[in-house]
Parts: structure tokens; sequence; C-alpha cells
């Protein structure tokens, strides 16, 4: 037995002592980089076969199948523990991060373990988020290739601290110092050139368990650590945040009755004690720390990693959301970023629609620009991009409908990473690394001016509102909307009509008819709308508006109870018999791309505020009804 | 400045403390499903260090079989009462009705107990999120399953569309009628959970103690006469020194002769033996792919 795991007679003969010691272990993550050829799947067998996670039932099945299907003969096959993935690969189901577990004296080991390939990125960066330490695995036979690179810069990327390259199957290279020396070059001159500062080398035989948890007598030339006693030594991440200033994301607010009043959250960075002068942002008030409370006791000390309860000496206002950090060296804020964006749906990135952008436990609402550039993972070549598909990365300014705290993801990952959700179907889309605040949000500053919008409203004795109406081509919105506003006007009602057609000879004549055209050209039309209603107007807006998401960031736009959706609801079929302007025959012609209701899709509304079927009424009906609704 | 780096069961506290906070701020109405076996008691011991000087947000649902061991019953009812939180018990009328249980009845009796009751009692409270006990350690399906794991409207998951989990970010964003299972426990081990039962001093079912109970040995599983409804067929029942590595309902749980009385002493035992915890368990060894089948049809 070696001596990483001679536990076996401490648990018969004192299971005190033992218990004692490892309550004192601590806990890391890692991934594992590289595909079934490279013997990823043997090597993390090997580690959980050798640290005792295998029981007896769970090894009579693997030497079952190790006899049955094995690669090995008569010998185990450790691949089969963990080859889960590759049974998945083969029915073509689920291709996922898979979490293991084993231990030594020292430390808990959290185990990554990912597909290799490009097609499951995104698998891979999820698995990074949560690593200290990556091991990317090298066949000895063939040396540093693609997937080698893509798998460091995706760790790097991701913030990984600690590289480890194995070498692995060194039992097929004769464990030959050269062809072990000649990797290690090749790999540090890329690795220096996509910033890697340093990386720890192994050569390793996950079959033959050279250099793993014990130290191999045929590679007497290798004098760095086996692979098990690195893992056991490497600094953690939570240790290095201590240094860094005390922040903390505010994730509820603990309020049981009327005399206690705190925070609670995990703390990302830093040390904190009772006494200590802190800083709420983005609102900037500032107090003491009064209590750190536990439910075993007041602590005189928390640290990067726990989850506490902080009071403070005077009542100020922080809620779910907001940043606790140290007074002196307080995060920034800001509402527009550059980030880096790893793509993760199917669905492609809409440049323009707005996401919900969670960042620690703060959501907020946020716009996508088009991105600056992709990166090629294989190459890490920068290439021009119109918008980011599934596992694809890259650069883009981000914007925010309101100012965050945040830092950047290289100083913290609880502040600076975010993850991207779909409004509607409330996927997880993306996720992004903040590089830096842009310049212009900190710069541009909105300018109050002494006639508000209440005062515009008053003066026309109205109250503001934007009557929005949806539907298909043809579907009538144009007609009922002319009718609205003469019968509005009428009634002495100050409006404006802004009609889909007209906007595009003008405002938006630079947009054409693709999705992300369509997002961009509604976006234009709300901040209009936004701009009317706070000059006291009543807007009457006639776009297909065919997407539920632009439908709603423009809800979102305005003053609540100040938009009003109208789905002018008439069918296909209708619509189509009816072809006022003739588009649809053109479109079923082949001569109209992107046509909604064609080969384009209409999404309609799901609770709209009024709903008109224009196959039970008239226009002028129609009129009435949307002006009963809004002059009741 | 000195630095103080964390053990790993303080790292695996702080997670399931995040978490549990992350859910009460962004579901509506969430329950804790509280099972009263060990990970449930650490759970519960969790959420009481999460939410204090607070008693937990959330009330606890037992989905009840009327077929647990009655030391079961009584901790249950002792342990709300004790962390200051409403419990809610259900069982499925309809199994009610029909007398289901594990004699007669088979796969029946966990499917209309457990994987119907379970949903009729999320559907009949409007929880929309629901805190389960299960490790990623415990087996296959496990390992691969989000900490927040979406179910559809009908409580159904999907393994080949789950949301990928970055950092200790979660999204919990549901439409109506969705719902989310959420596993504090995901990143714990057997191990890690005797362990932190150990140094916190957790209240635990007797029966995971070894004592001198009466004993039937059935398919090769040990198990134990706990009342008159047991049929016996022509057996007696044997006084055997035996403990529970794992509880559910009593027909359908396996004991382990053992002379550990103490927590030391059963740490011990777990980690000399060699058989993994879950072969306990009748319900695993259905077929190869059980518990996979069973999560997608709304079993936790």
């Amino acid at each position: 037995m070696n001596e990483i795991y001679k536990t076996d007679a401490l648990i018969a003969e004192n299971i005190d002592a033992y218990l004692e010691t490892h309550q004192h272990k601590t806990m890391l993550r890692f991934i594992t980089c590289g595909s079934v050829d490279d013997g990823k799947s043997t090597l993390i067998g090997r580690l959980l076969y050798d640290s005792k996670m295998i029981f007896e039932d769970q090894l009579a099945t693997l030497e079952a199948d190790s006899r049955r299907v094995g690669t090995q003969g008569e010998a185990i096959d450790f691949a089969l523990l963990v080859d889960g993935l590759a049974a998945e690969r083969e029915q073509g189901i689920t291709i996922d991060v898979a979490y293991r577990f084993f231990a030594t004296e020292k430390r808990k080991f959290i185990v990554a373990d990912t597909p290799g390939h490009e097609q499951y990125t995104r698998n891979m960066v999820t698995g990074a988020s949560t690593a200290d330490l990556a091991v990317i695995l090298i066949d000895a036979r063939k040396g540093v290739l693609t997937q080698t690179r893509r798998h460091s810069y995706l760790a790097h990327l991701l913030g990984i601290r600690h590289i480890v390259l194995a070498v692995n199957k060194m039992d097929l290279v004769g464990y030959d110092h050269a062809v072990f020396d000649a990797i290690v070059a090749e790999y540090r001159a890329f690795s220096e050139s996509i910033g890697i500062a340093e990386f720890t080398p192994v050569p390793i035989s996950g079959l033959a368990g050279d250099n793993i948890t014990t130290r191999s007598d045929k590679t007497p030339w290798y004098d760095g650590p086996v692979l098990l006693e690195h893992l056991e030594t490497v600094e953690l991440d939570q240790s290095a945040n201590q240094h860094k200033p005390f922040r903390m994301p505010v994730q509820w607010v603990n309020r049981p009755n009327l005399d206690f009043r705190g925070f609670s959250g995990t703390i990302a960075a830093g040390q904190v004690r009772p006494g200590d002068e802190i800083r709420v942002l983005p609102s900037g008030k500032t107090s003491r720390i009064s209590r750190i409370v536990a439910y075993d006791g007041d602590l005189d000390l928390a640290v990067a990693g726990q989850a506490v309860t902080l009071c403070f000496e005077d009542e100020i206002d922080c809620s779910r959301g907001q940043v606790i950090t140290a007074a002196k060296s307080p995060v920034e804020v800001a509402d527009q970023f550059e980030a880096s964006v790893i793509w993760m749906d199917e669905e492609e990135m809409v440049p323009g629609r707005a996401y919900w952008l969670k960042v620690g436990p703060q959501t907020v609402s946020a716009t996508v620009a088009h991105p600056k550039y992709q990166v090629n993972v294989n190459t890490m070549e920068h290439l021009a991009a119109k918008t980011l598909d599934l596992n694809a990365i890259g650069v883009a300014n981000i914007t925010t409908d309101r100012d965050i705290p945040f830092t950047a993801y290289e100083e913290s990952r609880d502040l600076g990473g975010f993850i991207l959700i779909d409004k509607m179907t409330n996927r997880t889309v993306g996720a992004g690394l903040i590089h830096f605040a842009l310049r212009r949000a900190q710069n541009i500053h909105w300018q109050a001016t002494d006639i508000d919008r209440t005062h515009h409203a008053n003066l026309k004795n109205q109250k503001p509102m934007v009557l929005w109406m949806t539907g298909l081509s043809g579907s009538g919105k144009s007609t009922i909307a002319n009718i609205v506003e003469m019968k509005l006007a009428r009634m002495n009602r100050h409006t404006f009509l802004l009609d889909g057609d007209n906007v595009r000879h003008g405002l938006n004549k630079d947009l054409g008819f693709t999705d992300a055209d369509r997002v961009e050209n509604i976006r234009r039309v709300g901040e209009v709308a936004r701009l009317m209603t706070d000059a006291g107007l009543i807007v009457i807006t006639a776009f297909i508006s065919p997407f539920r998401s632009e439908r709603e960031m423009v809800r979102g736009m305005m003053q609540p109870g100040e938009f009003m959706e109208v789905f002018i609801d008439t069918p296909l079929e209708e619509a189509e018999r009816r072809d006022v302007k003739g588009l649809y025959a053109k479109a079923r012609a082949g001569q109209l791309k992107n046509f909604t209701g064609i080969d384009s899709p209409y999404e309609p509304p799901e609770a709209p505020q009024i709903r008109i079927d224009t196959t039970r009424m008239t226009a002028e009906q129609a009129a009435d009804l949307i002006i009963e609704k809004l002059i009741p | 400045m000195s630095i103080h780096t964390l053990t790993h069961l303080q790292r695996l506290e702080a997670e399931a403390i995040h978490i549990m906070r992350e859910v009460v701020t962004q579901a509506e109405n969430p329950v804790m499903l509280y099972s009263v076996g060990k990970d449930s008691a650490v759970m519960l011991h969790l959420a009481k260090k999460a939410f204090y000087p607070s008693p937990p947000p959330f009330p606890l649902l037992h989905v009840d079989t009327t077929w647990k061991f009655r030391d079961m019953y009584a901790l249950r009812d002792r342990a709300a009462r004790k962390a200051g939180m409403q419990l809610l018990v259900h069982q499925n009328p309809d199994a009610v009705r029909q007398g289901i249980n594990p004699f007669d009845h088979g796969g029946l009796h966990t499917d209309m107990w457990k994987t119907e009751g379970l949903k009729q009692a999320l559907d009949l409270h409007g929880f929309d999120a629901a805190f389960g006990g299960a490790r990623r350690d415990e087996e296959k399906s496990r390992a691969k399953e989000r900490i927040f794991s979406f179910r559809t409207s009908s409580h159904r998951w999907d393994p080949k569309n789950q949301r990928p989990e970055l950092w200790r970010t979660y999204n919990a964003r549901k439409n109506k009628g969705e719902s989310m299972r959420v596993f504090p426990l995901s990143n714990w081990t057997e191990l890690d959970i005797w362990q932190y039962i150990h140094l916190e001093n957790i209240e635990i079912v007797p029966l995971y103690y070894a004592a001198e109970r009466p004993t039937v040995i059935r398919d090769g599983l040990m198990l134990m006469v706990d009342d008159d409804r047991f049929p016996l067929a022509g057996e007696t029942p044997v006084m055997r020194s035996i403990r529970f590595r794992t509880l559910g309902c009593y027909p359908l749980t396996g004991a382990v002769e053992s002379r550990a009385t103490t927590l030391p002493e059963i740490i011990q035992e777990m980690l000399l033996t060699t058989t993994s915890e879950r072969q306990g368990r009748a319900i695993d060894h259905d077929q190869a792919a059980s518990m996979e089948k069973k999560k997608q049809e709304g079993y936790f």
C-alpha cells in the first residue's frame, strides 16, 4: 500500500483519531480536460479506486464488465468506472458534466469530468467555472494537439490559476525523458502566448499507475511532484481570495423582528471583523460592522467562502444584489461593460435583444451589442462575427438597464462572472466574464430638466400612454391605428402615430429584415415612443413586432401602466387572402425573404391588454373598443 | 494577515447555505422535502443555520407512505417542532383507498405513494421549489443532475435539456406551473454526511445505531418486523443486533448486522465496509437505469 492512502489501519485501531484528522481536510475542485483516447477515464477511475471510493458491489460489476467489454484483457479496466459519458455518446443521449468525489488524508476532491470535443465547449466551461485547477491530459505519443490548445485556452479564460500538464501513456513511449521534455517545451511556448504564466508538467501512466499516487521508478529523471501530491498541496482559491479587499454580495435581508436586521451572503473576497468600516454599493453609504451572526454564536472573524450574516452599527439601506465592501476599497459601479461572452443555447444570440443578466444575487435587464469579434477556440484567432451561436466565444459590449456593482472577472468570479437568461424561455443561454466598464458609461450623466414629464402631461390634461399594436402584415394594424388617432383627435387628445412602413423610410432606413435588424427596429421605435410619452403624448404604434422579447423590452422602457399591448388578431389565411399590398404573393413566390408568417416566425402575445378579432368586428368597432379601454 | 483555510465540511456547509438563500429569494413558495433520514436531518440543520436568527422561511413536507419505521414518525414530529417549522404530511388518498402496500403491490407501492404522492402534494400547495437531500455520489444519474433541477408543469425531468450551471450563480426563473427541485447536498458524500452529523451533534433516527431487533430474511434482504402488518409466511422473527445504513419503508429496507452503537463506530463500519449504501434498497435493483427512469417520471 502506498503512503497517501495509508488510513485503513487507523480506521480499525483508533476511529476517533481518524475522524479528528479528517475533520481538518481541505477541499480542492478540479477539472480534467482531454478525451477518452487520452486516458482520462482511466486516470479518474484509478484515483477513485486508489482512494477506496469503490465498493465491493461496484467492483464486482466492474470486474464483470471488464471481462465482457473491457480493453485490458483479464485486468480491471478503470475507464469503465466513469465511462458514463462514453456510454452516453454511443447512445446519443445527454453528454454532460459529471461530478466525481474522492478523498485522501489531506483533501477532499471534487472532479468535474467533462467531454473534450469542441461541440461540448459549454460543458467544459461549466465545469471550469468552479475549478481551482485543471488537469490537461496529453497522449505522450501525440504531443500538443488542437484540443490541448482549446482546453488550455478555456481553462485560462475561466480564471483557473493552476494548470497541470499530465503527459499520459509514458509507458507507451518507453518512459523516454526526451519525449517528455519536447512536449513540455512545445506546450510552454504555446501557453505563454495565451498568458498562462506557469504550469506543472507531470509524466504519468494512468494504466500502469506511474507518478499518480506514488513516484515511479521508471522515471528516475523526473524530480517534480507526483500528481496527487501536487493536488494535495496546491494553494486553494478560497485561501488566495482572502488577501483581497473585503467584498460580500447581499443575498437576503434577515429580519425576524423589528430589533434585528442582518444581511446574509457568501463572502466573495477578503476577511471581515466586527468594527470594520464598510461601504454599501451602489448607494455608497458607509457604516461599521457591529456583529457577525452565526447559529453557534457570533464570530470574531469571517473569511472568503463563508456564508454569514452581518449587522451594521447604523440603519443604512441595503438589499439583495447590493455589495458590502471594505470602505476604503469599494468596487466599481457602471451600466456598460466589455465582456467575453460564451453562448450556450441552440438558438443563437440576438444582438440588441433584452436578456436577464444575473451577476451574483443581482438580476438586471441587459442587451448585448454585435460582437467585436469571435475567438476561434482552436487557433485563438479573432474572427468577424454578426452574432454568436452555440459554443461560440466572443467579445462584446453589454448595457444594463441600471448601474450594477462589479469587479473584473479576473479579480473575482463572484462579482465579474454573469449568466444571461432568455426572458421568454427562462433558459440560461450564455455566460459572460466582465473585462472592464466602458468610459462613456462613467462620463455621460443623466441631465435633469426643470420641466419634467408630469408637467408636460398636465399641460395636455392627459395621461401619457403607448398603444402598441402588434399583428401579422395585412392584419389591419395601420387602418385601426389611423381610426383610433382620428377619434382621439376629435376628443382633443394629443397623439402621435408611429407607423412601421413610415419609420423605415427615415429613422430606420439602414435596417433590413433579419432577426437582429427587427430587434433594433423595435428598440429604436421604443426609445422614440418613450421620449414622446415624456413629452406627454398618447403614442399609437403599428408594427408587426413579431417577437415577444422585444415587445416586453419596450414595455420595460415605459413607466409602469403606460404601455398597452393591442393584439390585432387576424389569422394568417385571412391576412394572406386580403393581401392588401400584394406582399404575401411575393413572399410565396420566393421574391421576399424573412417574411413574417411565411419564413419568419410570429410570436402572438400571451396576455395582451386588448385582443381584436378582425374576423368578427369592423375596424370602426375595434377602434371604439380600444378607446373605451384607454379612456374608461 | 493570517489566512484561514476552510475545511471541506465548512466549504460544503457554506455552499448549501448559499443555495438555500438563493431559493428563498428567487422562489415564490418553497418547501423542504423531509424524509426523516440522515440526509434530511443534515439538510434541516443547515436550514436552521442559513436563516438564523429567523426560522427557516418555508414548511417541511413529508410525503408519507404509511409504511415508514415507527421511530421515523416520532423523530419527524419532534424535529419539526424544535425547528419552529410547519410540518405538512401528505398521503396519496388513492393509495390510502386502495390499501397499496409493499407486500402485495411491488413497484406500484413506490409509484403511487412516493412519485404520485409527491406530485399531488406539490400541486396541492402550489410549491414552486422543493429542497431534496439527494447527493451526486449516490448513483450515476444523480452525478450529472444540476443543483437547481428544472421540472416541467407535469413534474418531468429532462436530462437532455438541463440548464448550464456556472459558479454559484443559479437560475431559478421559470414560467407559471413549472418548478425546481433543489439539492443543497449535491456535493456531499456519505462520509461527509456522517462526519457532519458527528461534528454538529445532529439528532438522527435511532435505527441508524445497532440494537437487538426482530428480523426475517427475504429475497436476500434482512428485514425488520416493525409492526404487526408484516405478514409472516410461517417465519419466526429472529432477534439480531442490526442497524440501517439508509431508511425508507420498513418492508423494503435491508438491515446490516452490526454492533455499532456510537457515531464513530458507525463511521468506522462504513469506512471498512465493502458494499455501497444503496444496496440496502430494493428500489434500485429493478433495472439498471431504474433511478434515471423514475426521476424522469417525477420521483425525487
